[in-house]
């Protein structure tokens, strides 16, 4: 009940701060699905946890890293047209550095998820991502096909990284994967701080 | 149990709902100064040699200890460090920045020197300890039109590679000359924490 109230208040903290939220859009010149699949590799703020949730799922065995490379895209795509149909952007601008602090946290920690867990963290995050994805794309006038390059870049890369990290056997290559976790959380806090200070 | 956690992350889910209740516009723009920020991140803790000498000890005493040292503290030391540098962002002051790098580099290069085997515990924190004034000095020097989220990663990447070079340098602990050289090289970094802090207090 205590750490309830501790999310609940964390999170309501979060929703009290609220800015602009700025959406990053690339132009290829090859479509809106190029456009989508270049945007994830070419922006760090997607592109990073989405590589954090793999490491989080693979290091938690091939049962969540089959369930989050299936509800990540999903809720991404899911999210993305809510925030395209809205247009609006309503998230505060510290909300991308805490899918960093969160998932590297549990990364670094190596912590025992169970499947549904790992599934619920990709759908709230792929939600809360996708929705700053389509709001902005919208907000740009760009079509919104371009959502379905994001979602099925996030499909090959998560099913990349969380394959390789649930194929690892030696115990030094868990630990890299640890550090590798521990260096997003990082960035996340610094990210935070970055938001608190509007330098992002 | 675990319908205990679903519901747990249903609740924080549930929780995240009044963030989506606040309306305000979405911004698209051209993203500038955003290879300058990364390289700026990546150039920052290697631009100062009582950085590297510090960060690059923790990895030659990680070595020392061997395991499970040798994981931990590349582990925490980038999370404290970014606590520090998240300290400086958010305007709480660090008195004597300067002196505190300073020095860590003289404990630590001490450390190697001999060859300290102290609890693990007591290791971890003392190299969070410093960890901090490290994050502090050079987490929140982003020059201005860059971007924050580049420079954060450019600045966790090379700490990260400054630990891994004084691992890797720290492997020759397995011979007998290695042992006498890395205690020699931290008794250097000692040395050289001294001038560093004479010049932060002259």
């Amino acid at each position: 009940m205590k750490r309830r109230a501790l999310v609940a208040g964390a999170c309501g903290s979060l929703a009290l701060w609220p800015a602009a939220a700025h959406a990053h859009l690339v132009t290829t010149g090859l479509g809106p699905v190029y456009d989508g699949i270049s945007h994830l590799f070419m922006t760090f703020d997607d592109l990073i946890p989405v590589v954090a949730l793999a490491l989080l799922a693979g290091l938690n065995g091939p049962t969540a890293g089959r369930r989050a490379l299936f509800a990540l895209p999903v809720a991404w795509l899911a999210g993305g047209v809510a925030g395209y149909l809205s247009g609006i952007a309503h998230l505060p601008p510290g909300v991308t550095s805490m899918s960093f602090l969160a998932l590297g946290t549990l990364a670094a920690a190596d912590r025992r998820l169970s499947p549904p867990v790992v599934a619920i963290l990709a759908v709230v995050m792929g939600l809360v991502h996708g929705w700053l994805n389509g709001a902005g794309i919208a907000a740009a006038g760009r079509e919104a096909t371009g959502l379905v390059g994001i979602a099925g870049a996030i499909f090959l890369l998560a099913a990349l990284v969380s394959a390789g990290v649930v194929a690892l056997r030696q115990p030094w290559t868990r630990i890299a994967v640890r550090v590798a976790g521990s260096w997003i959380a990082a960035i996340g806090l610094l990210l935070l701080g970055w938001s608190w200070r509007g330098r992002l | 149990m675990r319908t205990d956690l679903i519901r747990r992350a249903v609740a924080g889910a549930v929780a995240l709902l009044p963030g989506l209740l606040l309306a305000l516009p979405a911004w698209a723009h051209v993203q500038q100064g955003q290879a300058a920020g990364f390289l700026n991140g990546l150039r920052h803790p290697v631009s100062g040699l009582d950085h590297v000498l510090a960060m690059v000890s923790v990895g030659l005493w990680g070595a020392q200890l061997g395991a499970p040292a040798i994981w931990l503290l590349p582990v925490t030391f980038p999370l404290v460090m970014a606590f520090g540098g998240f300290l400086g962002l958010v305007g709480v002051p660090l008195p004597g920045v300067e002196v505190g790098v300073a020095a860590s580099a003289i404990l630590l290069g001490s450390l190697v020197a001999a060859e300290a085997r102290p609890p693990l515990w007591l290791g971890a924190t003392v190299v969070g300890f410093f960890a901090v004034f490290h994050g502090h000095a050079h987490g929140t020097e982003l020059p201005a039109g860059q971007s924050g989220l580049l420079y954060s990663v450019g600045f966790v990447t090379a700490t990260g590679l400054l630990h891994a070079t004084g691992i890797a340098i720290g492997l020759i602990h397995r011979w007998a000359w290695g042992r006498t050289a890395l205690r020699f090289a931290g008794a250097a970094v000692a040395a050289s924490g001294v001038y560093f802090l004479w010049r932060a207090l002259a």
